[in-house]
């Protein structure tokens, strides 16, 4: 599709929003106990306010109230939908998505809020719009847009009772590579990884060992991290190192929260901890709380196996 | 010894695709279309460019923008490296072709696909894009993986150090997203917030909530850059480069220059500023009006305090004063920066800063504007340019 017929294509879609699906239309049965019965004993509620009138009578209402959630219930087809159902406004939207390729559909989620109780006796009366459409959204079943729905629920007084958006996504279809995605999720992730070459492998390695090393100058014994070939004060490219302590203090620190990324714990501390030795070194602060972390706290660290592959410096408080 | 190229360079042209969140199309498209828009502005056709300047970064090789839009030869291209450290850093390899004649006519530009495409936010968390792996290592085993995450570290260090509150974050994003109200072409047209919205909105990395970050976007900016005898012939009132610098300070890394004694600095930015000043011979009191770089809202104030507006620790005092709204002292990003109009790695704001020369901003302040600041990324090597009124 070019950007000119995908422009025309949204023209055409948003023109739906505010448009009218279903005209205030009063329910064909009042609210009624056959009904509430029968939902309520397929839900499982079993709250005596909805069924058991002796009880209800010497509540503060003096008798049953439907339940609220059942509000969309009342002006439902029944049998009648499977012969076909008259043409509206959201029938009209769902075939010009249909006829662009957005044939798939996936009900998202519904919102009710609830105003006003109805009882037996009670009529329900539905109006329904097109509330708002997405822009194009990419998801993991393929690029579609979100479009809404806003049911307004009166009773016989012309009193709101309550409203219920249902939002639902219309999609092109993507192969789901059912497979691999499969064998995928049987692998546990773990951390990413340094990579480890010939200027940091041995600093890995030694903490796979259980040390955190710190390069030292052979020549005027500047200590340097990260690792590096050449000193920057002398231009020694001859090294050694020597084993930090792992004493230190929170120079700065941050929790990444967004985005949680596979294989990390949630809410990560990460932390600059400036070494007792004089080197700064970027790791996590652990077994304690983020708001227990400060600029000048004192910690200690332990070189630690954080998952199955992973092993790493992490910072304790002292 | 400063360097030799005051106004001897005049952007001419400026265009902006449409930003989005999904183009629909390629990258290359993005990029023809901006250098379309900006050599329509100047009333060039495109055999008359001969020099392109873009990011490391971008996908679009020179050669195919060239075939795509029909130009001519081609004299020169360069391109700078680090991200939106290359926002000015692309225009000052355009002012070192077109003063030494290296080229007549140069295109810069950036063109990404970068909500719908590689997210930038993603930072290293997928796929790395350089040989500079290495280094994000020391990083990535322990989850600080994402440019987010990067500047809140500095962001807690600086906050820490000065006493700046949230209030001037807050300030910042809000000045910002009010310009953006006003842009037709922003995303956050006609969306204000508010402090209670701003307060309850999403922490990304302490202490950074949604809107102390910017967007991802579909889109690209250009600027064309061309000599001042030329530019006087051209349709528009020629904007001058007046000074324009590259810098990285010592122990520099690509964003997490945590090694340095006091690491809450960005001592690269203060060299651009000094440069700048010396090859334009204007001082800090001579801007007046600024896009400054704004990833995330705390580097808008250390980049106050680099370029000299205010003392270190001062910028928060400084924006609460009102400094960057449309009556202060230097109203800052008044397209709606890259936190509220788009994410084009600050190209987009060298396109602003040129219409505030112009006067023709939509939140155009009310005064004469000589000289306009724009500035690249922070926390990487960067740079900043000085933009006038052509003599």
């Amino acid at each position: 599709m070019t950007a000119e017929d995908q422009k025309a294509f949204e023209d055409e879609i948003y023109a739906f929003v505010g448009r009218e699906v279903c005209p205030p239309t009063p329910a064909r049965d009042d609210v009624n106990n056959a009904m509430i019965r029968q939902w309520t004993e397929i839900i499982g509620d079993t709250n005596p306010a909805y069924t058991d009138a002796a009880w209800a009578a010497g509540s503060a209402r003096g008798k049953t109230i439907a339940p609220p959630a059942m509000m969309y219930v009342w002006g439902q087809e029944g049998f009648k939908v499977t012969t076909g159902r008259p043409a509206d406004a959201q029938a009209d939207l769902v075939n010009l998505f249909n006829k662009h390729g957005y044939t798939g559909v996936l009900g998202t989620n519904v919102r009710q809020e609830y105003f006003r109780e109805v009882s037996p006796g009670d009529n329900v009366v539905m109006t329904m719009t097109i509330d708002n459409i997405s822009e194009r959204k990419t998801t993991g079943r393929g690029p579609g847009y979100f479009f809404e729905t806003l049911a307004t629920f009166t009773n016989q007084h012309g009193e709101k009772i309550g409203t219920q958006r249902f939002k639902v996504l219309k999609f092109i279809p993507q192969e789901q590579p059912a497979t691999a995605a499969s064998e995928q999720a049987l692998k546990v992730p773990t951390r990413i990884a340094s990579v480890r070459g010939h200027d940091n492998g041995w600093w890995w390695n030694a903490v796979d060992d259980g040390k955190v090393l710190i390069q030292r100058c052979k020549d005027c014994q500047t200590l340097r991290h990260p690792p590096r070939p050449m000193c920057g004060h002398c231009q020694s490219m001859e090294w050694d190192s020597i084993e930090s302590t792992l004493d230190g203090e929170v120079l700065s620190y941050t929790c990444v929260r967004y985005p949680a990324v596979p294989g990390y714990p949630k809410d990560p501390i990460c932390a600059v901890i400036g070494l007792g030795e004089g080197t700064n070194l970027v790791a996590n602060v652990v077994g304690c709380e983020y708001s227990d972390v400060f600029i000048g706290m004192k910690v200690k660290g332990k070189v630690e196996r954080v998952d199955e592959k992973t092993i790493l410096p992490q910072f304790y408080p002292l | 010894m400063v360097a030799n190229v005051k106004d001897k360079a005049v952007i001419v042209g400026v265009g902006n695709t449409k930003f989005s969140k999904d183009s629909g199309v390629s990258e290359l498209s993005l990029a023809a279309q901006a250098v379309k828009a900006a050599l329509d502005d100047a009333g060039l056709k495109p055999t008359d460019l001969d020099g392109f300047a873009t990011f490391t970064m971008d996908a679009n090789d020179e050669i195919e923008v060239a075939r795509t839009l029909g130009c001519g030869d081609l004299t020169f291209w360069g391109r700078s490296h680090y991200g939106g450290g290359a926002a000015t850093g692309s225009l000052h390899q355009a002012v070192m072709a077109v003063s030494t004649g290296m080229a007549e006519c140069v295109a810069v530009f950036r063109a990404l696909n970068g909500r719908s495409g590689h997210r930038f936010s993603a930072g290293v968390s997928e796929g790395v894009m350089t040989a500079d792996i290495i280094h994000w290592g020391w990083y990535m085993p322990y989850g600080l993986l994402t440019p987010a995450s990067w500047v809140a570290m500095f962001t807690q260090r600086w906050m820490h150090l000065t006493g700046v509150t949230k209030d001037a974050l807050f300030e910042v994003a809000h000045t910002t997203r009010n310009y953006a109200v006003n842009n037709p072409n922003a995303f956050f047209y006609q969306r204000p917030f508010d402090r209670a919205e701003y307060d309850a909105a999403r922490m990304i990395c302490d202490p950074l909530q949604l809107f102390d970050c910017c967007q991802e976007s579909d889109g690209a900016s250009c600027v064309i850059v061309t000599t001042p005898e030329r530019a006087r012939d051209l349709r528009q009132p020629g904007v001058s480069v007046r000074g324009v610098a590259q810098a990285a300070a010592p122990d520099q890394e690509q964003m997490t220059s945590f090694y340095r004694k006091e690491f809450a600095a960005i001592p690269e930015m203060e060299i651009a500023a000094k440069n700048c000043y010396a090859m334009s011979g204007l001082k800090a009191d001579d801007i007046d009006a600024a896009v400054i770089y704004d990833a995330f809202s705390p580097i808008v104030l250390w980049q106050m305090e680099a370029w000299g507006f205010c003392g270190f620790g001062e910028s928060g005092d400084f924006v609460l004063d009102g400094a960057m709204r449309p009556d202060g002292r230097l109203p800052t990003n008044t397209h709606g920066g890259q936190l509220s109009e788009a994410y084009i790695h600050g190209v987009n704001g060298i396109v602003e800063a040129t219409k505030l020369v112009r006067g023709t901003s939509l939140n155009q302040p009310n005064k004469t504007v000589n000289n306009a600041l724009v500035t690249s990324g922070v926390g990487i090597p960067t740079g900043g340019a000085i933009l006038g009124k052509m003599h």
